[in-house]
């Protein structure tokens, strides 16, 4: 007997949608042995990373609150991916989607109120797109690889972060920490359900996965995306423009990272510190591809990282493991995905092999 | 060759099944010891899945395979290669960049010193009349050079059955008279050759039997000698085969494209630089060009499509509108309709539904895209229209342009340009790989939108497709094209040196001439 991969006629919905959710049942199995091989409670960490924050209803609004920006990235992310354009520094964008933010805020003074808030977070898009303009130039012109330079933008954007948190911005009444001063009450994003930490952001996350599947699924622009994605030669044959394509791919997924900096500033931290950039602009580049680059898929995907994000800070008080362990199972859950990918379009086959003319039944 | 020895290959009742189709329905026959046997048949009536199970890339379901009267099972490959097949595909894998002796190194299963392997290579070349320089790099090689590389490969191993898919599709036709010198040759020592072809002509001059396959079943088993090719394409496609129609002593209308000074520099490595061509093309008019792969047919294309742009506006004038500086996009709407060679990830995109490929050229002109939406009930109607007027075989608007035959996606293709009624309609190898019946369709189909007042070019390689279908004709070389001249009486052996012309190779020009001398 051998395996064998076959292909199959028409790649499989059933595969698309079952993939990532065995990439999560098998993460979590693989979870609990190594954990219990290395000697630590296996099942208890599994249980708090994936189960607790489902379970116990008071993480609900923390799980809500850390899926509005992976999930607000991710979409724009996803848009890139489909035209096989692959920005990878949504870290940076977000970083300066939050520092314009802020930037008006500071400019806005003791001003508030909607408008001020407003353009705080229109701010915040416009940052964030033009962080991701400086690759798209770069790879339009003179065909520079955009995964290294937006990847490398990331970083200076910390630099410019630290500089301005630990100069010019820095709180004076913060004890000399590197922090902006916390916002004004009239600056920051309204509260949905008082007494919850869930801002108006999460409201919009919940909203704009349906706006980006109308957009890719009946806009031209969501076809010339897919075109220039699946064959960039027939896109070009069909009228096509390649390098607008990659314009807007990248300026599209920079607004959406500087949107959700911008919420997560005005939304939830309402300060700015060495400690902002938490690693959403990566790990949303997993929840884009285990939400198979699908809008609705992303949505579902941004709660299941989120959930992996609470419960590894629940994990590090009761099992105690570092609450990075919840890194290890993201980078497992992204492996698993992109691996078990062939079978969308390929099937496992049992084959048994006679001396004779192998007998096979058909479908 | 004598029939009552034990056949070097026998087949019975093969049968295979892929998930929703029957590919071979009991195959039985029989190829002997130094036998040329031609396999026949439209697109999807099983001749590719039946020489893949003979090569061991798929196993059978059902039946028995002999060799030399043992049944045997080819598990792989390289297991076929071990018992004395070999099998040289209609598609290449040859590694541009690197030099011949390279390319053959790599596909070898033993490890041979490569001095060692070169002189076994020009021992074989010597051997079989095979010109190829071991030291060349393969992008600079012509196609019938490329696939020498493969039969040399091939030939290395001593085979005692090669099968060769479709192997004169993309060549000359002296490249055609050398290989079959080669075959003959090959045949006459006692090797079995497996030739798939639907060139009914070339199978009649080489053959010593056809085995007939439709839709999985066999069919017939002939001597091509007897029969004519009217009567193997009849069986091949089980009906009567319809001639070109046309009407007599059509006048032309006014010029539809006028192409002046067209030069674009090479793009990269592998283009061709287009110098100085100029043509013009009346209403009703079928323009051929003629031309010996990777001479700038390709690029000429590109240039015409819009997908390269011009220097000079009027280097390309559709309807005396100079649109040479106008992308695909904008071309389309001045009238002009291109179909290039390469069907998956050119023409259409392999993963995209035939609904999602019409809006791909015919959203402009058809309306089915409105204010940067997309209108998917009007594009699957467009599909379904196109589906049902060419005859497609497929599901409907919704199946994937990947699923089809080569064959049935170039009617669609065709059919999707055709029926926006262009006013030049530029197709580029339209009928490569595919069936006879697929391909009087879509030579039917050109003749019927010329008589209708569009002006249309026919790019190919095959000279009696250009000969059978225009009107008038040039020769494409180096990126230069050949004053046209009337089909109805053509000077052949001027068209054949214009063709053999090629890289200025006198010894190419001169079996060019020879080669002619024969077919008159």
């Amino acid at each position: 007997m051998h395996i064998k991969l076959e292909k199959r006629p028409a790649p499989s919905v059933a595969m698309m949608v079952l993939t990532p959710v065995l990439s999560v049942l098998l993460t979590t199995l693989i979870g609990v042995v190594v954990f219990d091989f290395l000697g630590v409670d296996g099942f208890g960490a599994v249980r708090d990373i994936f189960l607790t924050p489902i379970l116990a209803s008071y993480k609900w609004q923390d799980v809500a609150v850390k899926a509005a920006p992976l999930v607000i990235i991710a979409l724009g992310l996803s848009v890139g991916n489909r035209a096989q354009v692959w920005n990878i520094g949504a870290e940076g964008q977000y970083i300066i989607g939050a520092l314009f933010a802020a930037g008006v805020g500071i400019a806005a003074g003791d001003m508030g109120g909607p408008i001020v808030v407003l353009a705080m977070v229109l701010a915040g898009i416009l940052g964030g797109a033009l962080w991701a303009a400086v690759p798209a130039l770069l790879k339009t012109r003179w065909d520079v690889n955009e995964i290294l330079s937006s990847l490398m933008l990331t970083y200076v954007a910390g630099q410019v972060l630290g500089y301005l948190v630990g100069g010019p911005w820095k709180d004076p009444n913060g004890r000399n920490f590197p922090a902006t001063a916390p916002l004004h009450d009239n600056q920051v994003l309204p509260i949905v359900f008082p007494g919850t930490t869930v801002h108006l952001g999460v409201i919009v996350a919940l909203i704009l996965p349906f706006a980006f599947w109308w957009l890719m699924a009946r806009s031209m622009f969501g076809f010339q995306v897919r075109v220039v994605g699946a064959a960039p030669q027939a896109a070009r044959h069909g009228g096509f423009d390649t390098k607008q394509t990659i314009w807007l791919a990248l300026v599209i997924s920079g607004a959406m990272a500087g949107l959700a900096g911008a919420f997560e500033f005005t939304g939830a931290l309402h300060a700015i510190n060495l400690g902002f950039p938490s690693g959403y602009g990566f790990t949303a580049i997993i929840v884009s591809f285990l939400g198979r680059l699908n809008p609705i898929g992303c949505l579902i995907a941004g709660i299941v990282l989120a959930i992996t994000y609470v419960g590894g800070q629940v994990a590090q008080t009761t099992v105690h493991i570092p609450s990075s362990t919840a890194g290890i199972f993201q980078a497992m859950m992204l492996f698993l995905i992109l691996a078990s990918d062939i079978f969308i379009r390929y099937r496992i086959r049992f084959v048994t092999r006679r001396p004779q003319a192998a007998a096979v039944a058909g479908e | 060759m004598t029939t009552r020895d034990t056949p070097r290959l026998e087949l019975t009742g093969i049968t295979k099944r892929f998930p929703g189709v029957l590919a071979n329905d009991h195959v039985g026959f029989a190829v002997q010891p130094g036998e040329i046997h031609a396999l026949l048949g439209e697109n999807g009536a099983g001749k590719s899945t039946l020489v893949k199970m003979i090569y061991g890339i798929m196993q059978p379901d059902a039946g028995e395979i002999r060799w030399n009267g043992q049944p045997i099972t080819v598990a792989s490959p390289k297991a076929a290669r071990r018992l004395g097949i070999g099998m040289v595909f209609q598609h290449f894998s040859l590694f541009e960049a690197m030099t011949v002796l390279e390319n053959i190194a790599l596909g070898m299963d033993a490890k041979i010193p490569a001095r060692e392997l070169e002189a076994k290579i020009l021992d074989v070349m010597k051997h079989y009349g095979l010109k190829l320089e071991p030291r060349r790099i393969v992008s600079t090689l012509s196609v019938g050079e490329r696939q020498r590389i493969e039969i040399v490969r091939a030939l290395l191993l001593n085979p005692k059955l090669l099968i060769m898919d479709e192997p004169t599709s993309v060549l000359t036709p002296q490249e055609v008279d050398q290989l079959f010198v080669v075959l003959r040759k090959l045949a006459a020592e006692g090797c079995s050759i497996l030739y798939i072809s639907h060139k009914l002509h070339e199978i009649k001059a080489l053959c010593d039997t056809a085995t007939i396959l439709r839709g999985g079943k066999l069919v017939d088993t002939c001597n091509p000698k007897v029969e004519t090719s009217r009567s193997m394409a009849e069986k091949m496609i089980g009906g009567s085969l319809k001639d070109i129609q046309r009407q007599p002593g059509v006048q032309f209308g006014a010029e539809k494209l006028v192409i002046s000074d067209l030069s674009i520099p090479a793009a990269g490595h592998f283009g061709t630089a287009l110098k100085g061509i100029g043509f013009t093309v009346h209403a009703g008019e079928i323009f051929g060009i003629a031309g010996v792969a990777g001479n700038g047919q390709n690029d000429l294309l590109l240039a015409l499509s819009g997908e390269v742009l011009s220097a000079r506006p009027e280097a390309v004038t559709v309807d005396g509108k100079p649109i040479g500086l106008h992308a695909a996009k904008a071309r389309r709407l001045f009238g002009m309709a291109t179909v290039p060679e390469e069907r998956n990830g050119h023409a259409a995109v392999p993963v995209f539904s035939l609904a999602d490929n019409a809006i791909l050229t015919a959203r402009d002109r058809l309306g089915l895209a409105k204010s940067g939406m997309i209108r998917a009930g009007a594009a699957w109607t467009y599909a379904d229209e196109v589906i049902e007027a060419f005859a497609v075989k497929a599901t409907g608007p919704q199946a994937m342009a990947e699923s089809l035959s080569g064959g049935n996606l170039q009617k669609y293709i065709m059919g999707r340009e055709i029926l926006q009624k262009p006013a030049v309609l530029v197709v580029s190898q339209p009928t490569w790989g595919v069936d006879a019946g697929a391909a009087a369709a879509i030579h039917q189909a050109l003749v019927d939108l010329a008589a209708k007042g569009s002006a249309i070019v026919v790019i190919s390689q095959d000279l009696d497709e250009l000969l059978a279908l225009c009107d008038t004709l040039a020769v494409i070389n180096e990126g230069r094209l050949s004053k046209p001249m009337q089909v109805a009486g053509a000077d052949i052996e001027e068209i054949g040196l214009l063709m053999g012309g090629i890289h200025g190779d006198a010894q190419a020009t001169a079996a060019a001439k020879e080669a002619l001398v024969h077919a008159h």
